[in-house]
């Protein structure tokens, strides 16, 4: 199968659904002739037009309610946050509005919109360009979110998530967007909730999250080298949530390890590990859950403590390590 | 005496006659539930919108059925004038699962979708970038429809109010932005709250006409809202009227109104636009004192009918309080 990028699986969704259903509408700061600030809406211009791939003027809150106002009377925008961390500037629309409009008005709208954001650290782009705030939306009843880690699962969520009728967070860290995968042509789709088993291994299993998925995948391989059988689960959606698959995998290794790139503290990981623990997978556990996740600080801007801040390949292996001898 | 209105209209007689007759609802409905809550028979708060009656109903004699509104948290006057069965209105307002929105919303959620009601929003200027995305939506779909965004002198200093000003001017979209400034966003006056004043000079930043009318007057309401409706019907783009009214009562239930003297509502009172519509009915001899009075009365039988549909209606079922977060 031909391989192409994160980038382009996602700029392949887009155009496959903006192709096949009128609707669907592109919106967002620099996404039309920039092509947004990773690329990843680059020659969509030129296919659709301005009034399709709309370049907005700096306005957050109001790009979010304008997607609203669009989604409840018959459209299916598609909105780009540019960074993460600026979605601190939609709370409002996404928390009060978007999440909770079809509850409050006795389910008689729906809110079907997207809005892609590229998250994470790694680029040196420091504390303001490098959040990944995933657990502030899976709080929030209403919302759906998602973190795809290869190039096949973030097309086919993607297509998922424009088809689906409620509003859906699409978090993209920014390393993936370069990396390579087996991607079909076709229109298909990685239905939400619905987690994947990434590696299978009897000794160990990692649930991770995005970027964290090819770091763990590194680390399996050089565990596997000292006769440690990782397996690794990618929960793909974090909202709805795949237990099963989790609880599953849990209780056959009997030992997890959770990693993910946000702040430990408040972040997913402890959602995971309260599911986790409050599955029957709790009496196959033979050492305690163990989180590996971003220390509790902003995001540095010196390379050398931008990696520390956040779990690498290392560190995945060392807390497997340190999980194998527990018990 | 009352203090006439100024505007000679268009509207014929029996379109008057149905406007006094839904400010005279308008006001039996507020009046009940006030006398509601006073009694113990509603729970929550509520902002009643007491002495503003002509802005809601001459701004919706100016829109056609199939236009859009998005009001505010003091929006039961709103919903009558968009046309609302005011049977399910009492219902949603008592919580009732007969409510227009299954007793999810309650007094400040109102909506009332079928008739282009879109919801009133409990986040002051939360509704306006959500209305120019209805406009946007309207656009793209090239539909001839007018979006009517409602919202206090409050939402007038909140940012999003000036995000979404500067989208629907620079897209030209159907918008008309009704300001109703009744003087005090809870209890800030707007005396001490703007720099500027009147505040439609704001609409000169967008470029957009801005006009300042006499928001106890019926006919001027109306008018202006028709002029800005067909400007933004005919592609021109929004429009931002702000309507000069008061309210006669608190902000909501916990007011004790340290911040205002009886003096000044009083003056107020004296320009009641209900009682200055029916003096000029009278007058044009288009109604008498008996019929305006059975007017009133058949208001006033509406709403208690209302409440007795209400009263009647069932409590929502417990096993349904999940429905509606997602569709």
């Amino acid at each position: 199968m031909r391989e192409i990028t994160f980038a382009e699986a996602i700029r392949e969704a887009l155009r496959l659904e903006m192709r096949r259903d009128s609707r669907v509408f592109l919106i967002g700061e620099d996404i039309g002739v920039y092509g947004g600030a990773f690329g990843v809406t680059i020659g969509l211009l030129e296919e659709f037009g301005t009034e399709r791939v709309r370049d907005t003027p700096i306005s957050e809150a109001a790009i979010t309610g304008t997607c609203i106002g669009a989604a409840i009377t018959g459209m299916r925008p598609v909105m780009e946050i540019q960074f993460m961390d600026f979605i601190a500037l939609a709370m409002e629309q996404l928390v009060l509005q978007a999440a909770k409009m079809r509850f409050m008005l006795g389910g008689k709208v729906s809110v079907p919109m997207v809005l892609r954001t590229p998250a994470g650290s790694g680029t040196g782009a420091a504390a303001q360009h490098s959040e990944s705030l995933e657990a502030w939306f899976v709080h929030i009843p209403g919302l759906k979110v998602v973190m795809p880690s290869t190039p096949h699962d973030a097309k086919g969520l993607l297509l998922a998530s424009m088809r689906d009728n409620n509003p859906v967070i699409f978090v993209e860290h920014k390393l993936l967007y370069k990396t390579k995968g087996s991607v079909p042509e076709d229109d298909y789709e990685v239905p939400l909730g619905v987690a994947e088993v990434k590696r299978p291994g009897r000794d160990v299993t990692i649930v991770a999250t995005s970027i964290m998925i090819p770091r763990a995948l590194s680390a399996a391989t050089k565990l596997a080298a000292e006769g440690i059988e990782v397996e690794v689960v990618d929960p793909r959606t974090l909202k709805p949530l795949d237990t099963d698959t989790i609880s599953a995998s849990v209780s056959k290794t009997g030992r997890v390890l959770i990693v993910h790139e946000a702040c430990k503290t408040g972040g997913i990981g402890g959602e995971l590990a309260a599911q986790i623990a409050e599955s029957d997978a709790l009496f196959y556990l033979k050492a305690p859950i163990k989180r590996l996740a971003g220390l509790d600080i902003p995001i540095p801007y010196n390379r050398t403590l931008e990696r520390h801040a956040v779990p690498q390949e290392e560190n995945i292996v060392e807390a497997v390590r340190d999980l194998m001898a527990a018990g | 005496m009352t203090i006439p209105i100024l505007q000679a209209t268009s509207l014929t007689q029996s379109q008057q006659i149905e406007m006094l007759e839904q400010m005279y609802r308008i006001r039996a409905f507020e009046e009940k539930a006030d006398e509601l809550f006073a009694l113990g028979r509603v729970h929550g708060t509520m902002h009643l919108s007491i002495g503003q009656e002509a802005v809601a109903v001459g701004a919706g004699a100016a829109l056609k059925p199939d236009d859009y509104v998005l009001n505010h948290h003091r929006g039961h006057g709103h919903c009558i004038a968009k046309g609302a069965d005011i049977n399910f209105m009492m219902a949603e307002f008592m919580g009732k699962a007969t409510g227009l929105c299954k007793g999810r919303g309650g007094s400040m959620h109102i909506a009332d979708v079928e008739r282009g009601n879109l919801g009133a929003n409990g986040i002051v200027a939360g509704g306006i970038p959500i209305a120019v995305g209805v406009g946007l939506s309207v656009q793209m779909q090239r539909q001839s429809r007018v979006v009517l965004s409602l919202f206090g002198d409050g939402a007038v200093n909140e940012g999003v109010f000036h995000e979404s000003m500067n989208l629907a001017a620079i897209w030209k979209l159907p918008v008309v932005f009704l300001c109703e400034n009744n003087q005090y966003a809870m209890s800030m006056p707007v005396a001490r709250a703007f720099p500027i004043h009147p505040l439609s000079k704001r609409a000169c930043a967008y470029d957009m006409p801005g006009e300042t009318v006499d928001g106890n007057d019926v006919f001027a309401v109306h008018e202006t809202v028709q002029r800005a409706a067909e400007r933004a019907r005919s592609g021109q783009g929004p429009t931002f009227i702000e309507c000069v009214t008061y309210r006669w009562k608190g902000h909501s239930k916990s007011d004790q109104q340290k911040y205002r003297t009886r003096e000044e509502l009083e003056q107020w009172k004296a320009k009641d636009p209900i009682q200055r519509f029916a003096s000029y009915l009278i007058e044009t001899r288009q109604l008498t004192a008996e019929g305006v009075e059975q007017i009133r009365k058949r208001a006033s039988d509406t709403i208690e009918e209302a409440l007795r549909f209400a009263e009647a209606s069932p409590e929502p079922d417990v096993n349904t309080i999940l429905e509606g977060v997602y569709a």
